[in-house]
């Protein structure tokens, strides 16, 4: 068990280094001079400026030089500074990031909240109508571009019913929740995302957990139906999900990105998606730097919780 | 495919000693391909394979949907400008955003363009970025796949974590990196699509290449002097075809998503061109007017589409009996 929680941990360093060298590559790959990419376009009247930049990032050394350079200042904490934004890259994570927590957050939440009885009640009634109609569903919100029902949920509930507000709160992480009005299109429309996957995934998991030896074996003990699901197919089903979460996190916060996109919403997708449009370049290494981390940090955490909840796992790994 | 179990065959070369230690030693076949060799298959069987996929296949309903969608999607594109001439090159803000009537079925957008005209235009850019990109993913994954898994021990490890690195990275991220760097054109959205999913293809037919590597017929090669070249491309590769094609499917209805996606930032094929998510694009700007026509019919088509390749991504993968967990 702990050798598997050391290896496992050794490899998600690997990993991270590894991230840490795509996105150098990236900010190699930037094209023409990367000082006055970074500075801006007017920086070339000012030579001292370049000299400067080149001098403190290390870009009159060699490259691996200029890695290390890097990497020692990510260390500290350094993401960098948009130029562009005036403001450094982990000042404008600290106030966007726990945005983009909170939207990501509730609508995980309610998706998992939702999916998690509907995957059931199809398995169980699996191949019935109703069984159908929620595969349907989830097919669609499953193809069903994000921007597009973000668009159609603005048409619906905020253009039409005049329910909803149809761009995000605009204020700080405070706002969210008195400003919930203008949240609720936001999440639903993530949510709905997320909601197809879970739910499917949750339908097959029961599916494989209802054949098992161990229902067939309450079921002859006399157990209630109502308790064999309950106590030993969904307690068994529910496990994968901590899996699931972390291992989508790639997928939840491409999610996020669109529809904050979409909303107007001020989190860490709408600012990467704004550098992106600016060719802010420090905004953007640093968000996808701090995705990617997260991301492998996700997956880790997915890996040990699945361990530690399911013995047959451990067994198998030691 | 069921294999009985096999008990340690002390004749069975190279099963628990360490395999080919890599590519650079690659041997000259001196073996040329003789398909008579005696021990092969009779000619007629692996073909019963794809007829029983077939039938499978032809069984699920949902699949044949799939099929008349695509299809008359990829006809809608294709042919239909043949039959339905609109100007798509030259604006005409005279007639902008004229609602559904008379001369124009589903209206005009922004810049005086037929809507009904543009969605078949739009469409094609969306289908061959999303069938290049899927295509060009899945080749780059499947050699990567294939090469891990057959050569195995440190290369493995590096070229998988190397993998795991770029699988951390959010697609959508990276492809929006990538693109705001360079302007695109439709190859560059092609590139970078693919460069950005051929991960999950590569992780699979890794799997697979573990499993087949250690196969007799694979051993038999190499004691033959067969190189790595040879075992991937004819031993593992063919092998695992079913694998790769459903894999495949599933990667162009991904890509079309991707590439919507990046048109509806702003960072995809630019005016005059356009594609689906472009025109989506174009309509949310006039989400308050009402114009409805200038963003369901995008909507519907990119929806319509998905679904179909989905329909068909999970009936060849029932026919082919892939065992396959989605991301």
């Amino acid at each position: 068990m702990i050798a598997f929680f050391v290896r496992r941990l050794l490899q998600a360093v690997v990993v991270i280094l590894l991230v840490t060298m795509i996105t150098f590559a990236l900010l190699r790959a930037i094209p023409g001079n990367v000082a006055i990419a970074i500075l801006g376009p007017t920086a070339y009247r000012n030579p001292a400026t370049i000299a400067q930049f080149d001098a403190t990032y290390g870009f009159n050394k060699p490259w691996f030089d200029q890695y290390f350079l890097w990497l020692g200042h990510l260390a500290q904490g350094n993401l960098g500074y948009s130029w562009k934004l005036n403001q450094s890259v982990a000042s404008l994570l600290g106030n966007r990031l726990p945005k983009t927590v909170i939207l990501v957050g509730i609508s995980t939440i309610i998706a998992l909240i939702v999916a998690i009885p509907i995957g059931v009640y199809q398995a169980v009634r699996r191949n019935k109508a109703a069984d159908y109609t929620f595969t349907a569903l989830s097919f669609l919100f499953y193809a069903a571009p994000t921007f597009f029902v973000g668009t159609v949920m603005i048409l619906v509930f905020a253009d039409e019913l005049h329910l909803f507000g149809p761009e995000g709160p605009q204020g700080g992480l405070v706002s969210d929740f008195t400003d919930w009005k203008d949240l609720t299109l936001p999440v639903v429309t993530l949510a709905l995302v997320t909601f197809a996957l879970f739910s499917r995934y949750m339908r097959s998991s029961t599916l494989d957990n209802i054949t098992e030896d161990y229902v067939r074996t309450a079921r002859a003990k006399g157990a209630s139906e109502r308790r064999v699901l309950i106590r030993h197919v969904l307690r068994n089903s529910l496990i994968p999900i901590a899996t699931l979460v972390g291992l989508n996190i790639p997928l939840i916060v491409s999610g996020a990105l669109i529809t904050e996109s979409v909303f107007n919403y001020p989190g860490m997708g709408y600012l990467f998606f704004q550098a992106a449009q600016q060719q802010d370049y420090p905004t953007l290494l640093g968000v996808l730097i701090v995705v990617a981390i997260a991301t492998v940090i996700g997956s880790l955490v997915a890996d040990i919780a699945y361990a530690v909840l399911d013995p047959r796992v451990r067994y198998v790994s030691s | 495919m069921t294999m009985p179990p096999s008990s340690p065959d002390p004749f069975a070369p190279g099963i628990n000693t360490p395999l080919a230690p890599g590519l650079d030693s690659i041997v000259p076949d001196e073996f040329p391909p003789n398909d008579a060799a005696p021990g092969t298959i009779p000619a007629g069987k692996p073909r019963s394979m794809f007829v029983r996929g077939l039938e499978v296949f032809l069984e699920n309903k949902l699949a044949i949907v799939g099929v008349v969608i695509l299809v008359a999607m990829v006809l809608f594109c294709y042919l239909g400008p043949f039959l339905y001439h609109t100007d798509q090159i030259h604006t005409n803000l005279a007639i902008e955003n004229q609602g559904p009537g008379s001369g124009h079925p589903l209206g005009t957008d922004s810049s005086g363009y037929d809507v009904l005209g543009r969605l078949m235009v739009g469409g094609r850019v969306s289908l061959e970025v999303g069938m290049a990109a899927a295509i060009l993913a899945t080749v780059v994954g499947t050699l990567w796949g294939a090469i891990a898994g057959y050569v195995g021990g440190a290369v493995d490890a590096v070229m998988m974590r190397l993998v795991d690195a770029i699988l951390a990275i959010p697609t959508l991220f990276l492809a929006l990196v990538v693109v705001s760097m360079y302007p695109a054109t439709e190859l560059e959205l092609i590139i970078v699509i693919a460069l950005t999913s051929w991960l999950t293809t590569a992780r699979l037919i890794r799997g697979e290449a573990l499993s087949l590597r250690v196969r007799d017929y694979v051993q038999a090669m190499k004691v033959m002097g067969g190189g790595g070249t040879r075992a991937v491309l004819r031993h593992i590769a063919p092998n695992a075809v079913g694998t790769i094609i459903v894999s495949a499917t599933f990667q162009v209805a991904d890509a079309i998503l991707l590439v919507v996606a990046l048109s509806y930032l702003g960072l995809g094929v630019q005016p005059p061109k356009t594609d689906w998510g472009g025109m989506l694009s174009d309509g949310v700007q006039y989400t308050y007017d009402g114009y409805w026509w200038l963003i369901y019919p995008a909507g519907v088509a990119i929806i319509l589409v998905v679904i179909a390749i989905n329909f068909i991504g999970d009936a060849l993968r029932d026919s082919f009996e892939v065992r396959l967990q989605r991301r």
